[in-house]
């Protein structure tokens, strides 16, 4: 039997850079995934010929080479990695379009403060109010997380269109909740879209990932790629070691879990005695068009265009359909600042991520679920092409996935992008030695993923 | 170890931290955290690396002693005196 100080369930972003830190640091330390490859969501794979990204459309928090302050800085001391690492590239420029209105962003405050001075005027001193309301995200305690966001911006911004405008990338990029937001998650997911921004390396999120497995490799970490957890034995309110699929027992001191809190509650062997917790209910298509041209050659230059086709942004479960084609998010890999070296990637590419119904999904058979794909890729493409150029008939190949995609790589439930509403924040459990780490610690995206991996190992996993 | 040898073990570790920062005109009698930014999490890494490295043990109540190169030294001067 084998015996680890640490074991690290899943091998996402938040996962590795928990093992590299422990590793670092001379522990001995194994993650298992139970996927045959590392990522979670934020995963990638090859499809006839060319190489498709799955989970984020870019990185967020992207701060410039150089900047001392902030998630990205703090990661890449954490982990002792050089800015020039993850070769990020900045975005060109973003949108929020909503009818009869636009709102353009970028990685600098001040373009989305003048188009806010533009179109809503009278907003101006209120958006400066918002921005000082707006908490650090070291300054978040429960009590200022658990507000509502839509209750603040009501009492700051007068005009309703606004709000909405604000929350939809807000939301698109990392509210687990229905309908309204967290504070907490508004501040830290306004922080690092608005405040800090867009980027992505030449070669997508690969690049990020293979840096982190080679690190945690080099380091002594040992990864174990198709070994899914089955259960992780209680004694005595203390984890003694996990049990596999395909039933090896390993024991360790701790146990770091990113696989989700209802998730990783459902292992404990002393499952009856805690408090269940909602699963996450949102969950996403991803429709992917390869192009025989830039998306900039057909007019659509942005990095990110945020749709919603009416002046209200719903944010939930599609109930009646598979799919919301309402509202999604169009993003061009293209229309990032690569450097010259890199040149241009070898396709345009467009990807539309729409709101879909996990259950729904999950219930097709084969047939079915081959035939809903093709109908709602076209519905979501015609959907999309209201507000950026059209590109359907430059289309040369595509690929689409599903809820139950993300939950092939995710194994959250409902094939929850962002895990549960309710976040826990300190990472601790009913058990002194299991810990959680990732999406329902609190932080989402890649850099806020890999800053809970290291935060959390940094409070309890180092400190003996 | 010398003062001298402590400074520069510190600065391999600072740039191990920070490889990004030019640690050449570092001023000893002002702050890390106002000179690079440190936060607590690179405090944390500067004892984790001592305590890697040589075995140093810092208890958390004197952290507040790594403020500056030159506190820095002073401090850990007794402490590695037998240290090679």
């Amino acid at each position: 039997m084998s015996t680890y100080d640490t074991i690290i369930i899943g091998a996402g972003m938040s996962g590795l850079a928990a093992g590299i830190r422990l590793a670092h640091f001379d522990r001995r330390v194994c993650i298992l995934e139970r996927h045959y490859t590392i990522g979670g969501l934020n995963s990638f794979y090859r499809l006839r010929g060319r190489d498709y990204d799955v989970g984020l459309h870019a990185v967020t928090n992207f701060t410039p080479k150089g900047t001392k302050r902030g998630p990205l800085a703090r990661l890449l001391r954490q982990l002792r990695f050089r800015w020039d690492d993850f070769q990020l590239s900045p975005q060109v420029g973003s949108r929020i379009v909503f009818p009869g209105t636009e709102l353009g962003f970028g990685n600098d405050i001040d373009i989305l403060r003048g188009e806010i001075a533009r179109e809503f005027p009278s907003e101006r001193d209120n958006f400066e109010r918002l921005l000082e309301r707006l908490v650090d995200y070291d300054d978040l305690d429960q009590e200022a997380y658990d507000t509502s966001a839509r209750a603040v911006l009501n009492e700051i911004i007068a005009t309703p269109l606004l709000r909405e405008m604000l929350l939809c990338p807000l939301m698109w990029y990392g509210n687990a909740r229905e309908r309204d937001m967290d504070f907490g998650q508004f501040c830290i997911m306004f922080r690092s879209i608005f405040l800090e921004g867009f980027a992505r390396p030449f070669a997508g999120v690969r690049l990020i990932l293979k840096n982190l497995v080679r690190r945690f490799r080099s380091l002594g970490g040992e990864l174990r790629l198709r070994s899914g957890v089955k259960r992780i034995c209680v004694d005595n309110g203390h984890v003694a070691g996990v049990v596999l699929d395909n039933g090896d027992e390993l024991t360790a001191n701790n146990v770091l879990s990113s696989a989700g809190w209802v998730e990783t509650m459902r292992m404990c062997d002393d499952v009856s005695e805690h408090v269940e917790t909602k699963p996450g209910q949102l969950s996403f298509t991803e429709c992917v068009s390869v192009l025989d041209t830039e998306p900039k050659k057909l007019g659509n230059p942005n990095t990110i265009v945020f749709y919603n086709d009416s002046e209200n942004f719903h944010w939930e479960k599609p109930d009646q359909d598979l799919c919301d084609v309402r509202t999604g998010v169009i993003c061009s890999p293209n229309n990032f600042c690569y450097s010259p070296s890199d040149g241009e990637l070898p396709d345009g590419v467009v990807r539309i991520t729409s709101l879909a119904n996990f259950p729904r999904w999950n219930d097709l058979t084969e047939e079915q679920y081959e035939v809903e794909k093709l109908k709602w890729f076209d519905r979501i493409n015609e959907s999309a092409v209201r507000f950026v150029p059209d590109y359907r008939n430059r289309v040369v190949d595509y690929d689409m996935f599903t809820p139950t995609t993300i939950r092939r790589f995710t194994w959250h439930d409902n094939g929850a992008v962002y895990g549960a509403p309710d976040k826990h924040f300190d990472g601790r459990t009913h058990l002194n030695n299991l810990f959680i780490c990732g999406t329902d610690q609190g932080f989402v995206g890649i850099i806020g993923a890999i800053v809970s991996g290291i935060s959390i190992t940094n409070q309890y996993l180092l400190r003996d | 170890m010398t003062p001298a040898q402590i400074r520069d073990e510190i600065i391999a570790i600072l740039e191990d931290i920070a490889p990004d920062d030019d640690l050449s005109d570092l001023k000893d009698e002002v702050p890390f955290r106002e000179q690079l930014e440190l936060d607590s999490m690179d405090f944390l890494d500067i004892v984790m690396e001592l305590r890697k490295r040589h075995r140093v043990q810092i208890p958390e109540e004197e952290y507040e002693q790594l403020q500056s190169m030159q506190s820095t030294v002073n401090y850990l001067t007794p402490l590695m005196v037998n240290i090679g």
